[in-house]
């Protein structure tokens, strides 16, 4: 028995439990999982980082549209936080989904501080979230290198 | 494009999906959930897309730019542009595809708009996230939706291939805790069945 794949395995294991326990990921990641096997290794890889991209992409355009105090356009807001809520919906990045909804809120009723701190606050998210998941990826990596295949986690 | 013709894809008993989402994010989900069920599918960004795909778009030539035969449609509702319930109008309007199934996927779920497309001809409505549960169930549906159509010998008589009783399904939501909507929404059709 190897006993480094085992330990990366293992580490594996509690690392992706822990993200679904602190709220970072839902059951949607969970099926995206699902869908990668050993013709498709990358599958997950790449669609977040196509939602990486996009958080990137709208954070911007919607922080443009709130710079100015006097001339906010909150139906290109409302669209971008629309457009973001799809998204981490997709991949089961949780806590930016929720944050989308609080952001949602605050542009119904054009409420600028309001959504200039949920654009912070979804920066963030995001961002955290990236870093985890690069950690994540680094570990599957490890695994397929010392000859190791990757754990089917279940998540209750 | 005989609307009897369905050999491209009963020989090689594969789906060809047309599938229209904006978000890039979800078209590679929904690419990957279609090719791992079996299916051939392609992506478009936009109802106009689709639309030139078909060759519908009122172009001269016909024949659009696809090469082989769409036996499902699947777009998202709220799209820029088109919208998901105006594409669904446009095929259910075309002679040479409104027999097409067409499903909607939204990430809302607005019991008016559900009613909407359903009356306005579509044979699903699924609620984002879509899972493979979700695919899969809908797979089985549109093969027995091909199968009744070999049957029929007439290809005019859209309504017998579209009543078919979709109430036997078993449930297959996937949900979690923390998951608070429902993974797809099936509306009770038992008033559009025919014997």
């Amino acid at each position: 028995m190897n006993t480094v794949v085992a330990k990366l395995q293992r580490q594996f294991q509690d690392y992706l439990v822990s993200l679904y326990q602190q709220g970072f990921l839902d059951n949607q990641f969970t099926e995206l999982r699902k869908l990668q096997d050993e013709g498709t290794p990358d599958f997950v890889a790449e669609v977040v980082s196509l939602f990486f991209d996009d958080c990137s992409k709208l954070i911007n355009s919607m922080s443009r549209s709130l710079e100015r105090p006097e001339n906010v356009d909150f139906k290109q807001v409302d669209s971008g936080v629309h457009q973001l809520k799809g998204s981490s919906s997709s991949v089961g990045a949780r806590r930016v989904k929720n944050v989308c909804i609080s952001f949602k809120e605050c542009c119904d009723v054009q409420n600028r501080e309001g959504c200039l701190r949920c654009l912070q606050q979804v920066d963030y998210e995001y961002k955290m979230l990236k870093t985890k998941l690069q950690d994540l990826f680094n570990l599957e990596q490890q695994i397929v290198q010392a000859g190791g295949a990757i754990p089917q986690v279940n998540i209750n | 494009m005989a609307l009897g013709d369905l050999s491209s894809s009963s020989s090689t008993s594969e789906l060809h999906v047309l599938a229209v989402d904006d978000s890039i994010v979800d078209r590679k989900v929904i690419e990957r959930l279609l090719r791992i069920s079996a299916c051939k599918v392609t992506t478009v960004e936009s109802g106009t897309r689709a639309l030139q795909y078909l060759g519908l778009d009122g172009d001269k030539g016909s024949s659009g730019l696809k090469d082989l035969k769409v036996n499902l449609i699947v777009t998202d509702y709220s799209m820029p542009g088109l919208t998901g319930y105006e594409l669904l109008k446009k095929i259910k309007e075309s002679s040479a595809f409104r027999e097409i199934p067409v499903v909607i996927m939204s990430s809302e779920n607005i019991q008016p708009r559900i009613e909407q497309c359903m009356t306005e001809g579509a044979e699903d409505f699924l609620l984002k996230p879509v899972k493979l549960a979700d695919v899969k169930r809908l797979k089985e549906l549109i093969m027995r939706v091909l199968r009744e159509s070999f049957k029929t010998t007439s290809s005019s008589s859209s309504s017998s291939l579209l009543s078919l009783s979709l109430s036997s399904s078993s449930s297959n939501v996937v949900s979690s805790p923390e998951d608070n909507t429902p993974s797809s929404k099936r509306m009770k059709l038992e008033s559009r069945v025919h014997d």
